[in-house]
């Protein structure tokens, strides 16, 4: 029975972890992007260049953020 | 040139585009994650494009390989991004650290007795949405021409000649040092990614497949740009302490 419930969680662990991974900013900023994206290319914007950008400013961000910082414990590990 | 030649070439080509990215993807994460579980993966991938193929024939062209970039693209970029962060940090820290490490001393190896599934997922994505494109081209090629069985031809030998290849460039890969290992498979993944991701959604990437290798390039840029900052901050900082004792938050 306890195989039963832990399977769920588990399977929603791993997948948190492969999405989200340990720095959420990543992902949500991609999200976003892809949105954006698509919302352009509704309104006829060939918008290819916009999650390019996204990724080249979170690389930085996340490389920021994995920095130790006395007293924060929510960056992303190096 | 005959027919049956023209169709065998012309989806020999297509389909070896494709193909490259398949054995990319499964070599780079088999050599940074471990080979069980993308071996396996990668297996299961051509499983269930077998019964696809097999179940749908003609009517596989009616599959929306639209949504399935998109999925496959955005579950790709956001995991890669991951690792080509990880890959810049550790770079940055460590340089070409691990030329002769010991592959069982990363962290990024898994180590656990069952499956590896973030390896799994990863080769059985990048081997299906790949291997449906393949079989697209098949399928549109050989129908237009009406000669399916060279088109079939073509297909099968792009994805043997280009795993061949992978296969016999594993040495080199298994050569590159792990933390620039990391690094690479985390920004091909993101490339692959972005180009999937985007192309699902719908929009039209300037140069087609051509965009790849410019995406590529932005990203090589944007890693070696970030390392440069990094260890330049690494090495202001360690010159009153020495390096070893500023370096240590990276391990």
């Amino acid at each position: 029975m306890a195989r039963v419930i832990s399977w769920p969680l588990a399977f929603a662990r791993f997948w948190y972890r492969f999405i989200v991974g340990d720095d959420w900013t990543v992902a949500a900023a991609v999200a976003l992007g892809l949105v954006a994206t698509a919302v352009l290319n509704r309104r006829s914007v060939n918008a290819w260049w916009l999650v390019p950008l996204v990724v080249i400013v979170m690389v930085r961000v996340s490389v920021l953020r994995a920095k130790p910082v006395p007293g924060r414990r929510d960056g992303p590990r190096p | 040139m005959t027919g049956v030649a023209t169709v065998l070439v012309k989806t020999f080509l297509a389909a070896a585009v494709e193909a490259i990215e398949m054995v990319t993807i499964v070599v780079g994460v088999g050599a940074t994650r471990g080979w069980r579980s993308t071996v396996l993966g990668a297996g299961a991938g051509f499983l269930v494009l077998a019964v696809v193929v097999v179940g749908l024939g003609f009517a596989l062209s009616a599959i929306p390989i639209g949504p399935l970039r998109l999925v496959v693209g955005a579950l790709l970029l956001v995991f890669g991004l991951q690792w080509f962060r990880k890959g810049v940090t550790r770079v940055a820290a460590n340089g070409l650290a691990g030329l002769r490490a010991n592959v069982a001393d990363d962290p990024e190896v898994w180590r656990g007795r069952g499956v590896d599934w973030t390896a799994f997922v990863l080769a059985f994505k990048g081997v299906l949405l790949e291997g449906l494109e393949v079989a697209f081209i098949v399928v549109s090629f050989g129908a237009n021409a009406g000669r399916l069985g060279a088109a079939v031809g073509g297909g099968v030998a792009a994805v043997v000649v280009v795993g061949v290849v992978g296969i016999a460039l594993l040495r080199v890969v298994l050569r590159i040092p792990r933390s620039l290992l990391q690094l690479v498979v985390g920004i091909l993944l993101t490339t692959f990614g972005s180009f999937w991701a985007l192309e699902g959604i719908g929009v039209s990437w300037p140069g087609g497949d051509g965009a790849i290798p410019g995406l590529l390039a932005a990203y090589v840029l944007t890693a070696t740009v970030n390392i440069a900052i990094e260890r330049r901050g690494v090495s202001e900082c360690a010159a009153p302490f020495g390096r070893s004792e500023v370096t240590t938050w990276h391990a």
